[in-house]
């Protein structure tokens, strides 16, 4: 999307990050509850635009890192910096940072209480403050987008988890992120819905959206992600071009994982 | 009208059923203006204790220490004392402490009336219910939809007021209503200070007209009648907050 990479680009004229830089960068990020070390030294860098898509055993450790990017979960060491500003810091501007990292859950987590148009009206104008005629407009047009047009005023509950994961797209989409981050979101969905679900992250995605995918989904992984990280125990172990990656896996725990998935 | 006055007229001296604040033009205004009072009593409580509820609920959840405990040890103060016991503390004990102040006919008079003294007591005392009640409302908002808010960058404020509160509200109506059931019950303890709401107007009554059986009987449906009003509107709320896929 052109217009929200200017506009990324216009909210960082002050700060030494240029676009060219890694989007998020991640560096030696340890994390435990606990006696459980669930992270144990993180690194890697995702760049403007790409598409990553991060896949591993349950309790690897991928949903704690993709939480620990947007800080709803603190790190114990190490560092995380969405487009050059430290995340882990005291004086951090949770709004500004919540603004640039949309955050997608597996069980879509839609405001029960609100329509879906108002669920994706509601944080702009109670948030950001924004006019609320322009956000209904804009929210009505993101509706359309994930090709929900004449559901605005249903409510969460009337709704099928695909159709619920999509407004939750949508309503991270109002706050015009500059990176996505997508939690196992096809995980609570019945089969028949994945698809509809899978189909608005691909377009995202070939809008040219960062985003950051933990996923069971393989064979939607391997078409449109642009890079793959296996996760093993808090650590990662192998990563690469997804063709590279799925063709021909190095590590035996890779190969192990991919073998009972594949 | 008269026709209605003269049969309770009637009444009285066929069976000696003395309804006097029907027929009696000076008791039938009293009773009005307890009926009333007790309204505004009522009313005026149950504002400031669900506000006490909503706060006290917020404060609960602050991260500071301190917020915490002055709000459980209000609780535990309000909650473990009789009513009663707490409006005679506020009128004898905190208002003989006040300073004093000259009204408009220039007589010294306290700075807080019996009838202040009454609000700020029965509000605390529900007040500190309904902070519990809005407690077990808010536990039940699953966390990912907290999650949710403060991933869409939602403060802990905004979060409480926008998302929070809405649903919490839903789950903790049921007890919400009994409480405020009570609480327009509790409203009769102003009798001891000299408020003139319902009850202490029906002392006045029957002392100058003797006709205790029948007052205690009225005041007994009166309540009925305001209860059953409270619980009416209470129920339509509830019903219209209803939302689907969501609670039971």
């Amino acid at each position: 999307m052109p217009s929200s990479s200017n506009a990324a680009a216009a909210r960082h004229a002050d700060a030494n990050w240029t676009p060219d830089q890694p989007i998020v960068a991640i560096r030696n990020v340890h994390k435990s509850f606990g006696d459980f070390e669930v992270l144990r030294g993180i690194t890697f860098d995702v760049m403007k635009g790409d598409v990553i898509c991060i896949i591993g055993a349950s309790g690897s450790g991928k949903s704690t890192l993709l939480r620990c990017i947007n800080a709803l979960v603190p790190i114990d060491s190490g560092s995380i910096k969405v487009e050059g500003q430290e995340v882990h810091q005291p004086n951090l501007n949770t709004l500004a940072l919540r603004k640039k990292v949309g955050m997608v859950f597996q069980q879509f987590n839609l405001f029960p209480h609100k329509t879906a148009l108002q669920n994706i009206m509601m944080a702009p104008v109670q948030v950001l403050k924004q006019d609320k005629d322009a956000v209904r407009e804009r929210a009505r047009r993101l509706l359309a987008k994930v090709r929900l047009e004449g559901k605005e005023d249903a409510y969460p509950g009337e709704l099928s988890g695909g159709q619920q994961q999509r407004v939750a797209i949508a309503r991270s989409l109002a706050m015009n992120p500059d990176v996505m981050l997508f939690d196992e979101v096809t995980s609570a969905l019945d089969p028949e819905t994945v698809n509809e679900v899978l189909l608005t992250i691909r377009e995202l995605a070939e809008e040219g959206m960062t985003c950051m995918l933990v996923t069971h989904e393989m064979g939607f992984a391997r078409e449109v992600a642009d890079h793959m990280y296996f996760t093993d125990r808090g650590i990662i172990v192998e990563h690469g071009p997804p063709q590279e990656f799925f063709a021909n896996p190095k590590d035996e725990r890779t190969k192990a994982f991919l073998g009972q998935i594949l | 009208m008269q026709e209605i006055y003269e049969w309770f007229r009637w009444l009285n001296e066929a069976t000696g059923i003395n309804l006097t604040i029907v027929y009696d033009s000076y008791d039938r205004e009293r009773m009005i203006d307890g009926f009333v009072n007790t309204i505004y009593l009522s009313l005026v409580c149950l504002g400031f204790s669900v506000i006490i509820g909503i706060v006290g609920a917020w404060l609960q959840g602050s991260p500071l220490k301190w917020t915490r405990r002055l709000v459980n040890g209000y609780i535990q103060l309000f909650r473990n004392t009789p009513p009663l016991v707490q409006m005679y503390f506020f009128f004898f004990a905190l208002g003989s402490l006040m300073p004093r102040v000259e009204n408009e006919w220039g007589i010294m008079e306290p700075i807080l009336s019996n009838w202040h003294w009454a609000i700020l007591s029965l509000s605390f005392f529900a007040g500190s219910f309904n902070v519990e009640i809005f407690r077990s409302g808010i536990e039940a908002v699953p966390k990912a939809t907290v999650e949710a808010a403060e991933a869409l960058g939602y403060n802990r404020l905004q979060t409480y007021v926008y998302v929070v509160l809405p649903l919490a509200l839903r789950v903790c109506l049921p007890a919400l209503n009994n409480n405020l059931v009570n609480l327009v019950k509790t409203t009769t303890l102003a009798y001891a200070i000299a408020v003139p709401e319902m009850l202490y107007v029906a002392n006045q009554i029957w002392s100058d007209s003797l006709n205790v059986p029948e007052m205690m009987t009225f005041l007994l449906f009166a309540y009925v009648l305001l209860v059953g009003l409270l619980v009416m509107v209470m129920n339509k709320w509830e019903r219209s907050m209803r939302l689907p896929g969501f609670g039971a």
